[in-house]
């Protein structure tokens, strides 16, 4: 028997012991023991992945994992490096405090005999978005796309009232036409080139444009598998399904869908730029172009959108919009720095919006129901704790310096100036955003800490020990990466550097 | 609107979240009263019909374009059978030749799916369970979706189950449900020995339970098949699963060894873990299949 390598084995690991769990929680009938059963996959992922980038990025390397006794061109294959590996330990972070934080949510808005059903597909959601992340096959990504779609819409419909129904069908249509671009796409793809594969897809993929046979299919099923991804991943014009179900899911599940579940498909997105099309590729088909422009406009229309809207939750979805803008731009770039810029916003974001979703719920709550940011007023004086929160949540988004959004935008403002010819619009398009994102987050930080006339402002309504401390942990969480962002940052750069070899 | 403000004030006002632009009390007064209405849009036909034509020429269009698109992408792609395609090729050629080998399956597609991808299969096993899964969450009756009038035609219902005499699908049922039940399991049991296996062997299992259902009733299904079995099933098969391929995809990719012995291909019993997996994926898509039908009429198992 030869020697073992048990971290190589952690990616396989995080997804089966996620997928066990969603499984076995079938058989629970009490929501309170799923949680607990959820809290410790999660914390015991978490901790596997972290063990994982602690040994990736000590080793510098970047590793598959056989699925089975078969070796890569006839077996599945997971591939993990570090940005991987960053990745899991970010959705970890983050799925545990949402969830730990939101719980009171799931508590009230679902029903007792349904909680352990919420926690199956939050369960399942989370080895989805593993599996995503890990993937090097084409199709296990297209059946774990299904996987998240489908426990997407669950999370969603689980308040069970009309508005979420109206909110979960607009979702699924528009998800199931980015699905079935992506299977389109990687049928199309396999039948070009023979293979299933990451690694064996990238080198017919180069052969291809080598010998020039089969050009416009290569052409058209990259535009199909990346518009299916951005659909997907709400990208400008595919943006319509956000705001309904967000405004009409519990917070909880918002919060899970707009910071995690839309990055999961970005990362796949990435890997696939790296791993199958190459870059050069991308190049000379101009998809990089085209996500560029499409990314510029979310920008713009989603923090438009945003300005309009008077209702909290649906201004957080489509300031969302705006967010996946700015990645697909930094995608769009076409540059490793721009790149590096577009993973950093992924994390800065994921957990910047869980944040302000989480206190935007807590202040619906306590304004009984009442979801205008008008009714808002005075939220911060009655729930100190998440009247703080979402005023950290707002400037990290802003961009103030200290908070984890400023970096990001130094790194797309600097990345702008390594690719040739997009400078300009990059710098204009961040500052009109910007002052757009200003223009819509700091009314509602004005709102919620502005006392209402007459009406006097408990301090607080009760808030419970889990809350206060995701709360606290987001916070602590957004000031640390945005002081402390080299060392994010260098192991983002280094993965990248991996990923394209 | 009758008082002017100054524009300190509505700076003020819009800060607060009372404006959303300038000069707009009016048009905020007339909003808020039409949100107000319902949480549904109402949507006119005149309002439609007034975008018919453009919507019509936009559809149209789009439709047209992406039908050029995939014709010509499907005349550009590689011929169906052709030796030279890109699809023929090592990988391809393992299969064929090495798999019997290798996975001790004279089905290749079995071998393929459960051994070779199991991986893949393993999502797709859990997809199902999931869909099922966010039916029950979506339609299972509860307080919120479930009104009194909905239980009374349901009881009606089941009064007519009870008592209408349906001599011909009910002797249909009797004789064929059983019939159709044991060709499943054949159809299962023999997946990695002849065309078939799980998932169209738990299809046809799934039909027998539905025709069954249909011809006695879902009370009478209830005496064998209790929302309990179904979960209790679900869950086992998915475990099961889990477990083997846990314990293959460990042992294969550390190369630890202890490999399951293949048997005599052709045998029933042989194939290493083929034949337990492809149960599994049956009994989970037997369940489903009836889960969905239960669910769709009833909004119970």
């Amino acid at each position: 028997m030869e020697h073992i390598n048990l971290v190589h084995n952690i990616p396989f690991f995080s997804i089966f012991l996620a997928m066990l769990c969603g499984i076995i929680t079938a058989l629970v009938k009490n929501g309170r023991v799923a949680y607990k059963i959820h809290t410790i996959m999660v914390l015991v992922v978490g901790i596997m992945s972290g063990i994982l980038l602690a040994s990736v990025v000590k080793n510098n390397e970047i590793f598959t994992f056989m699925m089975g006794h078969f070796p890569a061109p006839w077996g599945n294959e997971l591939r993990a490096g570090p940005l991987e590996a960053l990745m899991a330990v970010t959705f970890s972070i983050v799925m545990l405090l949402m969830v730990s934080g939101g719980s009171e949510f799931i508590f009230k808005d679902v029903l007792p005999e349904k909680q352990p059903l919420y926690f199956i597909m939050l369960n399942a959601l989370f080895g989805a978005m593993l599996a995503l992340v890990y993937t090097n096959d084409i199709f296990t990504a297209y059946v774990f796309i299904e996987i998240n779609t489908i426990a997407s819409c669950a999370l969603i419909m689980a308040k069970g009232t009309p508005q979420s129904m109206v909110g979960t069908t607009h979702y699924l249509v528009i998800s199931l036409l980015g699905s079935g671009l992506f299977l389109l796409g990687a049928s199309i793809l396999y039948s070009i080139t023979g293979h299933l594969l990451f690694p064996q897809m990238k080198e017919a993929i180069l052969e291809i444009i080598k010998t020039e046979q089969y050009r416009l299919p290569l052409l058209v099923v990259t535009g199909f598998m990346f518009i299916g991804i951005a659909i997907k991943s709400a990208l400008f014009p595919f943006h319509s399904m956000l705001p309904g179900a967000y405004h009409a899911a519990i917070p909880t599940s918002s919060g899970i869908l707009s910071g995690l579940v839309l990055k999961s498909y970005v990362i796949l997105g990435i890997k696939l730029i790296y791993c199958v099309f190459s870059e050069y590729v991308m190049e000379t088909l101009k998809i990089t172009e085209v996500l560029f422009a499409f990314g510029l406009a979310g920008m713009v229309m989603g923090s438009v959108y945003a300005m309009k809207e008077r209702k909290m939750k649906r201004m957080l979805a489509y300031s969302s919009v705006a967010q996946i803008g700015y990645i697909y731009m930094g995608i769009g770039m076409g540059t490793r720095v721009g790149m590096t810029a577009a993973c950093f916003h992924i994390l800065a974001h994921a957990i910047t919006k869980t944040l302000l979703f989480l206190c935007c719920g807590s202040f619906v709550e306590d304004s009984g129901g009442k979801e205008k940011i008008y009714h808002m007023r005075g939220a911060a004086h009655r729930n100190l704790l998440a009247g703080v929160g979402y005023t950290v949540g707002a400037l990290s988004m802003v961009g103030i310096p200290l908070l984890a959004g400023f970096i990001s935008k130094v790194y797309f403002a600097t990345a702008s100036v390594y690719s040739s010819g997009k400078m300009a619009a990059v710098l204009i398009v961040l500052g009109v955003s910007m002052v757009l994102n200003a223009l819509y987050f700091l009314p509602s930080v004005i709102a919620i800490w502005t006392p209402v006339k007459g009406a006097e402002s408990r301090p607080t309504s009760s808030v419970s020990p889990v809350f206060a401390v995701s709360i606290v942990g987001f916070i602590i969480l957004n000031f640390a990466l945005g002081i402390y962002y080299r060392p994010i940052t260098r192991i983002i750069q280094m993965s990248i550097d991996l990923l394209v070899q | 609107m009758g008082e002017k403000k100054s524009v300190w004030e509505h700076l003020k006002a819009w800060v607060d979240g009372e404006e959303v632009i300038l000069d707009a009390d009016k048009y905020i007064v007339n909003r808020s009263k039409r949100e107000k209405k319902n949480w549904r849009r109402n949507f006119s036909m005149e309002y439609i019909r007034g975008n018919v034509k453009l919507y019509r020429f936009l559809s149209i269009a789009i439709s047209v374009l992406f039908i050029g698109i995939m014709l010509s992408v499907v005349n550009d792609l590689p011929e169906f059978g052709n030796p030279a395609n890109p699809a023929d090729n090592e990988v391809m050629e393992r299969y064929l030749e090495s798999g019997i080998e290798e996975t001790g399956a004279t089905n290749f597609v079995a071998g393929m799916i459960l051994d070779y991808r199991a991986f893949d299969t393993f999502g797709e096993a859990n997809v199902l369970f999931l869909a099922v899964m966010c039916v029950v969450l979506l339609l299972k009756k509860d307080q919120k979706n479930y009104s009194a009038k909905e239980e009374q035609e349901n009881r009606e219902d089941d009064f007519f189950d009870e008592n209408e005499k349906r001599p011909i699908l009910q002797i249909g049922g009797k004789l064929l449900a059983p019939l159709i039940i044991l060709y499943g399991i054949y159809v299962i049991l023999n997946g990695h020995l002849s065309p078939g296996g799980g998932f169209s062997g738990g299809t046809i299992i799934g039909a027998g339970l539905i025709l069954y259902a249909s011809a006695y009733g879902q009370k009478k299904m209830q005496t064998f098949f209790t929302f309990r079995t179904f979960t209790l099933i679900c869950v086992g098969g998915l475990l099961t699963y889990c477990a083997c391929k846990s314990y293959s995809f460990f042992t294969g990719a550390n190369h630890v060894g202890f490999e399951i012995p293949k048997g005599i291909p052709g045998h029933i019993l042989s194939a290493g873990f083929i034949l337990p997996l492809n149960i599994c994926v049956g009994l989970i898509v037997a369940c489903t299949m009836y889960g969905f039908y239960a669910l769709f009429t009833k909004g119970d198992i």
